[in-house]
């Protein structure tokens, strides 16, 4: 079947089996090798991207579920070679050693940060229960959430 | 002033150079490899513990559009070599990498597909028929044991692999002087490591060249291709393996595994590339698996809580077939069971076991939180059988700091330590007179608070080469390659295989500091045996105080030479030389230097002749310790355990960590935050299960307990600094630290908090149910 979508911006239509999953069509089809599958069963996270602005595992959305949405994946997130915050946040705080779940976690970031700009400690431990990591024991995710909630809201203001 | 002095990296929070590449989707996993040609592997594993092959139709899978090659053990025969152990065992089974006529695990490899894509080799395997006999399963270790079990083996007779015998000091006079002997059974239950990253492999041949190229998601690629050429029957000149971007490792990814040999094999008969990706029931199921003793403690004190002497008997899980390490972790285990406590006699045994059940190795700590627990749980046994505190009994029993170097029964030698002012510390932390007043309040009111204590001190840095098996490939040395470029730009080769542990950082800023540059004037290069020299991998908390200190040997190697030239040309002599800010300087009078560059120019450029000195500037060291480091610490936690649902809940984790001299204490908290959460893990949520039909019950992150955020605590962490005299840095080591001290802290802390019911030893992982029904049982008695 034919799929179109946009992604990180810019749209394409590609001829794909009715089965492929959206995390292989991206990695596979639009060589976008930053979305990591770590376990085909929506239980660790690595995978996520955000469709139409929200967070979802795309081991367990079909390509063809992603018909005319937008889609963002860790490559889409820095612009004109400025880092996103959350991507900042991440380097400065040390939050991620092997580097493998980043690209889920830097997603699930954002997402959370859109609709809480200014998480407690509590909340980030929340929204995070669907994104494992194995190296950090999460307190320096914990800290570089945070740090991207303080930058944005700054920019926030500095716009307003 | 000058307008831009270059700071001081080591012992600073350096961000990492690593992470660019890596929040920007820019790294290079096993996955991301894309090759023109290349075809697909996907793996057929056994759905039994324990079976005959009687059949196996692939005409079907073969017919199947897309798919190119369908194979079995029965195709293999005789073409490769046996997948082994590097320890010694009395008996090492045979290990084909596809299964030839009989299985003996749950996962184990037995039909290989190759198609296009992996869709269409699932295709082929889902029309793969096979006829499977169910055989006898035995998939508890001691019931391996026991007269008439089935044997997993039948050429060896007996399910025992291998069996080890270590005493020293008068163990029975210790007994027979005791007031009490204190006796119990612990189990470290058997754990998977779960790096986020799957295994992978990507082969490549080039049947011009005759070489092979082998991406693999490795924590050790040269002793890969040593194993792997043998496997292959390769030469070692015509291997190439690249660990590229690796998504952690946890140790078990260092190892020799079927579908490495697989895919080298047939990207070499099929001509094309080919690439294997593992799901994560595989991860699960076929990923060497961590722990899995079952030991009986005997522990012979005087009332006073001095410990006169520590027995256990082991009985050691071994899995169906023996993996690269399998046989030889339970040994640190046994070795550093006697903790940070002067033990005048020790004595253990250990039968290392077969079963129908996925081969144990190193996981993080390897051998050594089994030992730890082992101290550390009889350090709270003591204190509860005899009613002492648990901090007095481990201060009485401690090595003091005037005995180091100090050997311990069975015959290592800690190299530095001041266990008392660790545990000091972390005292002070929590408050720890006020938190026991604060408990008994708590406990008048039904509530059951419990405090844990856990003073570690394990073995890193491992070793002087003669202290692993003269059967193992490779060393316990580490090598190092620094080439000072044209352009004064600094490239470091290093022997370690970092995945996550920040050498790419750590060692830039050594060499910064070394040569007066920038940081980002320094490039460190590793996990590619085609670019890098033999070196021996990372694992073992090796990586800095092993590999740093073998960069540091090749770095004063270069400096000596680039003082000679620059000797020549100051008309100084080179002893009176430093690098200094770009420069090389006069040691007395900063002011007098030529820049560094017009001695690399020199170097290079030779068109004035050095007398005695070759052009270039590129020097290798390979760095053989004299001794081992054993990093200290202790970690301090309060817990509340709900006694209606069995739910712990933190309330404060504290840790004081000793890894010797720190070059970069953000990269130092990353590890131990790690360590921590793996060890809490290991106390209160993940086991391994399989069943008595050794069918795996723990085969998804659905059933397999990886710890969430919200699970963990917030970690508060402290240090202390005693420099290890082992190596020229006084690095220790710190990837396991966190994990080793971690488990038995949490466990204590439970039975604690238990010690109001009279629950004294309750098996990990300490989960509700487990916790509900002790409670229930005690209410009832």
């Amino acid at each position: 079947m034919r799929v179109t979508m946009t992604i990180n911006g810019q749209q394409r239509s590609d001829e794909v089996e009715d089965r492929m999953l959206l995390v292989h069509y991206l990695r596979e089809v639009a060589q976008l090798t930053g979305t990591h599958v770590g376990c085909e069963t929506s239980l660790c996270g690595a995978c996520t991207v955000l469709m139409n602005g929200k967070a979802v595992k795309s081991c367990t959305v079909l390509a063809a579920q992603a018909d005319g949405a937008q889609i963002t994946t860790v490559e889409g997130l820095a612009k004109d070679g400025e880092l996103h915050p959350v991507q900042e946040g991440f380097w400065e705080e040390h939050g991620l050693q092997c580097g493998f779940c980043t690209p889920g976690m830097l997603m699930l970031a954002t997402d959370l940060l859109s609709r809480n700009p200014d998480p407690s400690e509590a909340d980030i431990r929340h929204a995070l229960d669907g994104n494992l990591c194995r190296c950090t024991g999460y307190q320096h995710i914990i800290n570089a959430v945070q740090y991207a909630a303080r930058k944005m809201r700054g920019d926030a203001r500095k716009s307003a | 002033m000058a307008a831009a002095v270059v700071p001081k990296f080591v012992g600073t929070r350096v961000k990492r150079r690593e992470d660019p590449r890596l929040i920007s989707g820019n790294g290079t996993y096993v996955d991301d490899v894309k090759l023109p040609g290349m075809l697909s592997m996907v793996i057929l594993r056994s759905p039994y513990g324990h079976a005959k092959i009687n059949s196996i139709n692939v005409e079907a899978a073969r017919k199947i559009p897309g798919v190119v090659a369908v194979v079995t053990g029965e195709d293999l025969k005789g073409k490769l070599g046996s997948l082994t152990t590097a320890a010694p065992a009395e008996h090492i089974p045979y290990h084909p990498p596809l299964a030839q006529g009989r299985v003996r695990f749950v996962g184990e490899a037995v039909v290989a597909a190759i198609a296009t894509d992996p869709y269409k080799a699932q295709d082929a395997l889902d029309a793969v028929e096979i006829d499977y006999d169910p055989l006898p399963v035995i998939s508890d270790p001691e019931k391996a044991l026991e007269d008439g079990a089935p044997i997993i083996h039948e050429e060896f007779k007996t399910n025992i692999s291998t069996r080890a015998q270590v005493a020293s000091g008068d163990i029975d006079g210790a007994m027979r002087s005791a007031d009490r002997v204190i006796k119990f059974r612990l189990v470290n239950q058997r754990l998977a490591p779960v790096p986020m990253e799957p295994r992978g492999a990507v082969a490549q041949w080039n049947q011009g060249s005759g070489q092979l190229t082998l991406w693999s998601s490795t924590q050790g690629p040269h002793l890969l291709r040593s194993y792997l050429a043998e496997i292959l029957k390769l030469p070692e000149n015509r291997m190439r393996v690249i660990a590229p971007e690796v998504g952690g490792g946890f140790g078990a990814k260092l190892n020799v595994y079927a579908e490495e040999v697989l895919a080298g094999y047939l990207a070499m008969t099929l001509k094309h590339p080919i690439k294997w990706v593992e799901r994560r029931r595989e991860n699960l199921a076929t990923n060497t698996h961590g722990r899995d003793q079952i030991v009986y403690v005997e522990a012979p004190v005087k009332n006073d809580g001095t410990l006169l002497g520590l027995k256990a008997k082991f009985i050691c899980d071994a899995g169906a077939y023996l993996q690269l390490l399998t046989p030889l972790i339970p040994g640190f285990s046994g070795m550093m069971m006697t903790g940070c406590y002067k033990v005048p006699a020790m004595a253990f045994e250990q039968l290392v076991v077969f079963t129908n059940k996925m081969a144990p190795d190193a996981y993080r700590g390897a051998g050594r939180p089994e030992a730890c627990y082992i101290a550390e749980r009889t350090m709270d046994m003591v204190a509860l059988e005899l009613n002492l505190d648990p901090a007095e009994v481990r201060r009485k029993n401690f090595i003091p700091k005037e005995a180091f170097p100090a050997q311990i029964p069975s015959g290592l030698v800690y190299d530095s330590g001041d266990y008392a002012a660790a545990l000091d510390k972390a005292l002070k932390i929590i408050d720890y007179p006020k938190l026991r007043a604060e408990q008994a309040e708590a406990r008048k009111q039904g509530r059951y608070i419990g405090i844990g204590l856990c003073s570690y001190v394990e073995i890193c840095g491992i070793g002087p080469s003669a202290m692993l098996p003269p059967t193992m490939k490779g060393g316990g040395w580490e090598s190092a390659t620094i080439r000072m470029e044209p352009d004064c730009k600094v490239t470091v080769l290093t022997g370690v295989s970092p995945h996550g542990q920040g050498q790419e950082t750590s060692f830039a800023q050594m060499i910064a500091d070394e040569f007066g540059i920038g940081i980002d004037d320094v490039t460190v290069l590793h996990g590619d045996t085609a670019i890098v020299q033999y070196g021996t991998g990372t694992f073992g908390s090796r990586g800095t105080s092993v590999g740093g200190a073998a960069l540091m040997m090749a770095t004063q190697k270069l400096q000596a030479k680039m003082k000679k030239i620059a000797s020549t040309m100051m008309e100084t002599p080179p002893d009176q030389i430093v690098f200094h800010q770009g420069t090389m300087a006069l040691a007395s009078d900063l002011s007098k230097s030529i820049p560094m560059q017009k001695v690399v120019d020199a170097a290079y450029g030779y068109k004035v002749p050095i007398p005695g000195v070759e052009p270039g500037l590129n020097e290798s060291a390979f760095y053989e310790p004299t001794a081992c480091t054993f990093p200290f610490g202790t970690h301090a936690c309060v817990v509340e355990v709900d006694p209606d649902t069995g739910v712990v809940k933190f309330l404060r984790y504290v840790a004081v960590d000793d890894c010797g001299r720190v070059i970069n204490p953000l990269l130092v908290e990353g590890q131990v935050h790690g360590g921590i959460a793996q060890g809490i893990a290991q106390a209160l949520y993940e086991e391994v299960i399989y069943d008595e039909n050794g069918q795996l019950l723990t085969a998804t992150l659905m059933d397999y307990a990886v710890p969430k955020a919200e699970m963990l605590p917030h970690y508060e962490l402290d240090s202390t600094v005693t420099p290890s005299p082992v190596n020229p840095l006084g690095i220790k080591g710190v990837g396991e630290a966190g994990t080793i001290g971690s488990t038995p802290c949490v466990v204590n802390a439970v039975h604690d908090a238990l010690k109001p019911f009279g629950i004294k030893n309750l098996d990990m992982p300490l989960k509700p149910e487990r916790i509900w029904r002790a409670i229930k049982s005690a209410r009832k008695a």
